[in-house]
C-alpha cells in the first residue's frame, strides 16, 4: 500500500520557483555602480541601503503576514515602532554606565536588553491592541481602516503622555560607533550589525515558515483560510500569535530605526507607515519573501538616488511602486487568493 | 420651499434641526455677538471645514471609499489661488484663474487615481492614496520657486476683500464694515451654496446608486450599474468640492503653505469630524466640523483648568494636559466607530424615529 502513495507524492507537480524578482537586487546594485563611479562610495551606499532595507523588512514583515492571514491591514502598526524606540530610550537611559563603557560585551548586553524589553512590551501591547481594536471589526474593511487609524492616534498621544512630545536622543553604545574600512570604503559598524541582524530575522522567519508545522499552517492560512479552518485548526488563535510576533518585530525594528537615526520622535510611526505600505504592496500583500525584496529595493534605491539626484530620492519609493505594479500588478510575489 | 431647498433631505429630528439652526445662526452672527479676531477665525474655519468634510463624506460616508488623499485636493485648491494671486496680482481675474486651474488639476488627478486604483480593494485604495498624498506634500515643499516651499506663500487678495477696504466709515452695531467682514459673509454664502449642491447630489438618483454601492457593491453591479464609473465620479466630485474648500481657505487666510492645507494632521482631523458627526449624512459633516473646531480651539482652555485642578496626580495631570486634547477626541473617534457608526446625527435621527414609532396612531 505504501509504494503507490510515495510515487503519488513524487508525481505531484511542483511549482517552478519564481526567481525573477530576486534578480532585481543585484541588477539594481550593478546598474548603480557605473552611475556612481567610485567603488568605495558604492560600497558605502550599498551597505547603507541594505541596513535600511533590513530594518524596514523587520518592521514590515509582521504587517504583511497579518494582512495575508486575516485580510487585516493595521494602519496602527506604526505605534509599535514608536513604542519600541521609546522603550529603548528608557532602557538605555537606565544603563548609561554600560553603554558608555566602551566594553563590547557590556554594550551588547545593554542593546540586547533594550531590544528584548522593547519586543516584549510591543508584543504585550499587541495582545491588547488585537483584542480591543481589531477583533470587534473583523471582516469590515471600512471600519477596520478607521479604527486602526484611531488606534494610531490614541497610541501616539499616549506615547506623548508617557515620554513627552519632544524628540529624545537614542545614542549608539560606544563600541558600535565609528566605521570599519573595507578597502577604501568606510562602512559604519552599526550598518553592518543591522544587516546581520536583519538576515538572522529573515533566516529564522523563513525557517519557521517552511520547516515547522506552525509555519505550514500560517502559509496555508494565507493561501486559503477557510480550508485550514475546515481541517480543524483555529486560525484565530494562529492569527493572534502572528499579530503579537508582528508587533514585537515592529518594536525591534523601532529600536533599530531609532539607533539608526540617533533620536526618536513620537511621530516616527506615522512617518514610517507610508514606507511600510509601499514595501508590502511592492512585495505582494502577504508574501514574506516579497516583503524582503521590496524592503531591500526601497532601501537601496533611496540611498543610490539620494547620492545621485537628491530631489528624485524623495519620490523614489513611489516611482518604484508604480514601476513594479506596471510589471506585476499584484506585487512581486502575488499570494494566490481565491 | 425649505423641503425643496434641502432636496427633501430634512433633518428628521427636532434636536438636530435646532442644533443646525444654532450653528447657522451662530456663524451668521459671529461678528456681532463674539467680538475679537479669534472667534471670527474659528467661525470661518468652521465654514471651510463644513465644505471639506461634506465633500469627504460624499466619498467615505456615501460611497464607502476610504481615501487619504483628500487633503491633497484641498491643498491644490489653496495653492491654485495662492499661486495665481502671487503671479497675476490681487485681481478677481487672478482668483478665477487660480480656482479654474486648481479644478482642472484636481479633476485630472482624481480621475487618474480613481481609474488606476478604484477597481481594487478598499484597503489597497487607502494605501495608494496615502502614498500619493505624501509624495504630493513633499513635492509642494520641494518646488519652492512656485510654491514657496516650507515657508508657503503670502499674497494679496482683491481690494474688496482686504482688511483695509471699508464699506462705510461709521461702524454698524459696533462692528466695522471692512473687507474682512465682507470676506466672511462671502465665505458663508459660498459654503451654504456648496452644501446645498452636495445635498442635492447625494439625494439624487446618482446619490442613491452611490449608497447602493456602499451597501453592496456586487448587488449594485448585478442591477446593471457600472460601479467603477460611479465610484470614479464620486471620487472626482468630492475632489472638486475639496478643491473649492481649499480656495476658500486661501482667500480667507491670504496665506498658504504645506502645513496649513496639505499636512496629514488635517487628514486625521477630517476623519475625526466625519465619523464623530456621522458618516453618510451631510448634516453630520456640519455638526462634526462645528464641534471639532470649537473643541480644537476652546477645549484646550477647558483642559488647562482641569490640569490646574488635578495637578497633584502626575499621570492624570499629563492625561488632561491641554496639548493632549487629541487623545480624548481620538478615544471619542474609536468609540464612535464601535458604538454609533452613524455618529451624532445618526443617533439623533434614530431616537427621533423611535419616538415617532412609539406614538399611537403613527
Amino acid at each position: 500500500m505504501n509504494a503507490p502513495a510515495t510515487t503519488a507524492v513524487e508525481a505531484l507537480p511542483t511549482v517552478k520557483p519564481d526567481r525573477l524578482p530576486l534578480m532585481l537586487l543585484p541588477v539594481l546594485a550593478l546598474v548603480a555602480l557605473p552611475l556612481i563611479g567610485s567603488t568605495s562610495t558604492w560600497v558605502t551606499l550599498t551597505f547603507a541601503g541594505l541596513a535600511m532595507g533590513m530594518i524596514i523588512f523587520i518592521i514590515a514583515s509582521g504587517l504583511t503576514l497579518v494582512f495575508g492571514l486575516m485580510d487585516v491591514l493595521n494602519f496602527g502598526h506604526g505605534v509599535f515602532i514608536t513604542l519600541g524606540a521609546f522603550m529603548a530610550t528608557s532602557v538605555l537611559g537606565l544603563m548609561t554606565g554600560w553603554t558608555t563603557s566602551g566594553s563590547l560585551l557590556l554594550n551588547l548586553v545593554a542593546v540586547l536588553a533594550a531590544m528584548l524589553v522593547a519586543m516584549s512590551v510591543a508584543g504585550g501591547v499587541g495582545v491588547v491592541f488585537e483584542r480591543v481594536i481589531i477583533r470587534p471589526v473583523y471582516g469590515q474593511p471600512l471600519k477596520q481602516i478607521l479604527i486602526t487609524m484611531g488606534g494610531m492616534i490614541v497610541g501616539e498621544e499616549l506615547i506623548k503622555v508617557v515620554w513627552g512630545p519632544e524628540a529624545r536622543p537614542l545614542l549608539l553604545p560606544t563600541a558600535f560607533q565609528g566605521s570599519i574600512l573595507m578597502g577604501d570604503a568606510a562602512v559604519e559598524k552599526y550598518r553592518l550589525i543591522s544587516v546581520v541582524l536583519g538576515l538572522i530575522v529573515f533566516a529564522i522567519m523563513t525557517w519557521v515558515l517552511t520547516h515547522t508545522k506552525v509555519g505550514l499552517l500560517i502559509r496555508a492560512g494565507v493561501q486559503d483560510r477557510e480550508m485550514v479552518e475546515s481541517l480543524g485548526y483555529r486560525i484565530r488563535r494562529l492569527f493572534i500569535g502572528v499579530f503579537v510576533v508582528g508587533s514585537a518585530l515592529a518594536g525591534l525594528g523601532g529600536v533599530m530605526w531609532g539607533l539608526y537615526q540617533q533620536s526618536v520622535i513620537p511621530q516616527l510611526g506615522s512617518q514610517v507607515n507610508v514606507l511600510l505600505f509601499i514595501v508590502i504592496i511592492i512585495g505582494g500583500m502577504g508574501s514574506v519573501t516579497g516583503c524582503f525584496i521590496g524592503a531591500m529595493l526601497v532601501g537601496l534605491l533611496a540611498n543610490y538616488t539620494g547620492f545621485l539626484v537628491p530631489k528624485v530620492a524623495l519620490f523614489s519609493n513611489i516611482l518604484l511602486m508604480v514601476i513594479v505594479l506596471l510589471w506585476r500588478p499584484e506585487g512581486l510575489y502575488p499570494v494566490g487568493k481565491k | 420651499m425649505l423641503n425643496h431647498l434641502l432636496s427633501g433631505d430634512l433633518p428628521r429630528s427636532r434636536v438636530l434641526a435646532v442644533v443646525l439652526v444654532i450653528i447657522l445662526a451662530g456663524l451668521l452672527l459671529t461678528p456681532f455677538i463674539f467680538p475679537g479676531a479669534k472667534a471670527l477665525n474659528v467661525a470661518a474655519k468652521i465654514c471651510i471645514f463644513i465644505v471639506l468634510v461634506s465633500s469627504f463624506d460624499l466619498l467615505l460616508g456615501y460611497t464607502g471609499i476610504v481615501s487619504f488623499a483628500h487633503t491633497m485636493f484641498f491643498g491644490i485648491g489653496a495653492y491654485g489661488v495662492a499661486i495665481a494671486l502671487t503671479r497675476i496680482g490681487p485681481t478677481w481675474k487672478g482668483v478665477a484663474v487660480g480656482v479654474a486651474a486648481a479644478l482642472v488639476v484636481s479633476l485630472a488627478l482624481s480621475l487618474v487615481i480613481g481609474l488606476f486604483s478604484l477597481r481594487v480593494k478598499a484597503m489597497f485604495y487607502a494605501m495608494i492614496t496615502l502614498a500619493v498624498a505624501s509624495a504630493f506634500q513633499t513635492m509642494a515643499s520641494q518646488f519652492s520657486e512656485i510654491t514657496g516651499g516650507e515657508d508657503g506663500l503670502s499674497f494679496k487678495v482683491p481690494e474688496l476683500l482686504t482688511p483695509g477696504f471699508s464699506l462705510r466709515e461709521a461702524p454698524f452695531l459696533g462692528v466695522s464694515l471692512d473687507g474682512k467682514l465682507i470676506t466672511f459673509y462671502l465665505l458663508i454664502a459660498v459654503t451654504v451654496v456648496l452644501f446645498l449642491v452636495m445635498l442635492r447630489i447625494v439625494n439624487s438618483p446618482f446619490g442613491r446608486v452611490l449608497q447602493a454601492i456602499r451597501e453592496n457593491e456586487f448587488r449594485a453591479e448585478a442591477l446593471g450599474y457600472r460601479t467603477v464609473s460611479y465610484r470614479t465620479s464620486s471620487n472626482v466630485l468630492s475632489a472638486m468640492f475639496a478643491t473649492l474648500a481649499g480656495a476658500l481657505l486661501a482667500l480667507w487666510l491670504r496665506y498658504n503653505g504645506p502645513d496649513t492645507s496639505l499636512s496629514f494632521e488635517i487628514m486625521i482631523d477630517l476623519l475625526l469630524m466625519v465619523v464623530i458627526g456621522g458618516m453618510g449624512t451631510l448634516y453630520g459633516a456640519v455638526v462634526g466640523a462645528a464641534i471639532f473646531i470649537v473643541a480644537q480651539n476652546y477645549l484646550q482652555e477647558l483642559m488647562k483648568l482641569a490640569s490646574g485642578a488635578s495637578i497633584k496626580i502626575p499621570l492624570l495631570r499629563d492625561l488632561v494636559h491641554p496639548d493632549r486634547w487629541l487623545l480624548w477626541l481620538g478615544l471619542l473617534f474609536v468609540l464612535s466607530v464601535y458604538k454609533f457608526p452613524a455618529g451624532i446625527v445618526g443617533k439623533l435621527r434614530l431616537s427621533a424615529w423611535r419616538k415617532r414609532m412609539a406614538q399611537p396612531g403613527a
